[in-house]
């Protein structure tokens, strides 16, 4: 920003964490331009983690409750935030306009994508059945919810962190509950075998079935085209009037393809969050970027990672920093009253280490080589925070030094803050 | 409704009607009141919506539960005896006259 020019103005579209992030963001460090935050969802900015948690459960705040708002409706106002309802449907990189349904067009001088991700489908007959359901907004939440409160049965397809979740939110409602998982543990590409190990007795304990190795070939329904079965590739049949498919998600990357932008599993960004256009950022679970370390191009799908690259993209955007993308990834899960936090990013570990002797409270040390790599705390916080800023430094930790007797995260970080002081790696 | 107080790094007091079954940190960030971050929004993850209550009111609360009592020692401004997590203090009638001070920085 130079001068008494008008910046160029910033839209934004999609308006999750991420999206809303980068407007408040920008508002944060004086930027003075418009600023247009475009959502599809008929909504103010919310929170997403509890919409598979405390959400479902009739007790909780409801989805799209006042509860859930990152902010009051009078903020957008008085950040001068334009906070526009609609569906992007073409962006024009060459006249630097993105075009919505109803043909309203909106110029800019920056095009931020945070369009995040969808719900995979589960390619079986039957998917469309009504009482199936995926979840990712405040209206899938408030579906599934109306149909949980109804149920007797519910069936989750995938062991991951959202399909556990929701199973741990249908259990605690008091319906019969069965996880189908085609791999043969829970949260397979997401946690060590020690965690997930713990996640499978968790459930068992609170009276889940957890069916691993089990392929679902059909949904069947009845005359009114309601759910009834999930039919497994053994020829099971189980009873079901509710459906969960948790099968992953797809980041929604047609925008960008559209517009002549690279795109991968994501849309492939450098490492200061820019597409192949000077123009376009992309952030959050819809982007693929570089790690600095191995320069191996990932995408996250979490809060942090989202609310983090907004910060990083505000910060170019109004010339506080030019830095390279390098925050640590966190993330967190709760399932009845257990949490599991995760520091780190696990790319491959050879060893692993457990602090603690409660089988319900513990951290997994998880080592590449010499170096410590991520670490997953199960009901330890303090874990997880000492795990944070110890990874954040650079991980100094060896494993030989983990395994010396009465070692603790936090008096290792303590030893290591009154030693040499750490080379920081945040960009914050 | 519960009426809580609010005091800045610089002094400045403001009172907030929050409604009960909400939390002081939620009352902060809906009211724009500066120097609460919740960058976590509120689930006990971060640490960055730290307060110190006041010494006259601290007596209105229950003590932190472990979760909480862990992550306090990982606030940016150092913790005091009457340190806690904003997003933990579920507003009840029993808070109405709360006071709490704001650190000077979260992060």
């Amino acid at each position: 920003m130079t001068g008494d020019a008008q910046p160029p103005s910033v839209v934004i579209v999609g308006a999750g964490q991420g999206g809303y992030e980068t407007a408040a963001s920008l508002r944060e460090h004086g930027y003075r331009g418009r600023v247009t935050l475009i959502s599809a969802e008929d909504a103010l900015p919310y929170e997403r983690p509890p919409l598979s948690k405390a959400c479902l459960k009739g007790d909780g705040a409801a989805p799209g409750d006042e509860q859930l708002w990152l902010r009051p409706p009078t903020y957008y106002a008085r950040q001068s935030i334009d906070l526009v309802g609609g569906t992007v449907t073409a962006v024009d990189p060459a006249a630097r306009t993105v075009r919505l349904r109803d043909g309203t067009a909106y110029d800019y001088g920056h095009l931020v994508l945070a369009t995040g991700a969808r719900p995979r489908p589960l390619d079986v007959p039957g998917a469309a059945l009504r009482g199936v359901h995926t979840l990712r907004t405040a209206r899938d939440a408030a579906a599934l919810r109306a149909s949980l409160a109804a149920a007797q049965y519910a069936v989750v397809v995938g062991a991951g962190f959202l399909g556990l979740e929701c199973a741990a939110a249908a259990r605690e409602s008091g319906r019969a509950v069965t996880v189908v998982e085609a791999l043969d543990r829970p949260l397979a590409r997401a946690v060590s075998a020690r965690t997930a190990e713990h996640f499978t007795r968790l459930h068992r304990g609170e009276g889940t079935r957890l069916l691993f190795g089990q392929q679902v070939v059909a949904l069947r329904g009845d005359w009114h085209g309601k759910v009834t079965a999930v039919e497994l590739a053994d020829g099971r049949r189980l009873p079901a009037d509710l459906v969960v498919i948790g099968v992953g998600v797809t980041p929604r990357t047609e925008l960008a393809a559209a517009a002549g932008l690279p795109v991968g599993d994501g849309v492939t960004v450098d490492a200061r969050l820019l597409t192949g256009d000077p123009h376009i950022s992309a952030i959050g679970d819809c982007a693929a970027f570089p790690q600095v370390r191995s320069g191996k191009r990932l995408r996250l799908e979490s809060v942090q990672n989202a609310v983090g690259h907004a910060r990083l993209v505000a910060k170019r955007l109004t010339g506080a920093s030019r830095a390279h993308y390098q925050e640590l990834p966190w993330f967190w899960s709760d399932q009845f009253a257990t949490t599991v936090q995760i520091a780190g990013h696990d790319d491959g570990h050879d060893t692993e280490m457990v602090l603690g002797d409660d089988p319900d409270a513990f951290s997994v040390l998880l080592f590449r080589g010499e170096g410590l790599r991520a670490v997953e705390s199960v009901n330890r916080p303090g874990d997880h925070m000492a795990a944070r800023r110890l990874l954040d430094g650079g991980g100094r930790l060896k494993p030989g030094e983990a395994a010396a007797p009465g070692f603790t995260l936090k008096g290792h970080l303590a030893r290591l803050r009154d030693g040499p002081a750490p080379a920081r790696r945040g960009v914050s | 409704m519960p009426e809580i107080t609010y005091v800045g790094v610089d002094g400045t007091r403001r009172r907030i009607d929050v409604p009960a079954g909400t939390s002081v940190m939620r009352g902060a960030v809906f009211n724009d009141i500066d120097g609460i971050v919740a960058q976590c929004a509120g689930n006990a993850q971060c640490a960055t919506c730290h307060v110190y209550v006041d010494d006259t009111t601290v007596d209105r609360l229950e003590p932190a539960r472990p979760d909480e009592d862990d992550l306090l020692d990982f606030t940016a401004c150092p913790r005091r005896p009457t340190s806690r997590l904003s997003c933990r203090l579920t507003v009840t009638a029993a808070l109405d006259g709360l006071i709490v001070h704001v650190p000077e920085r979260q992060k």
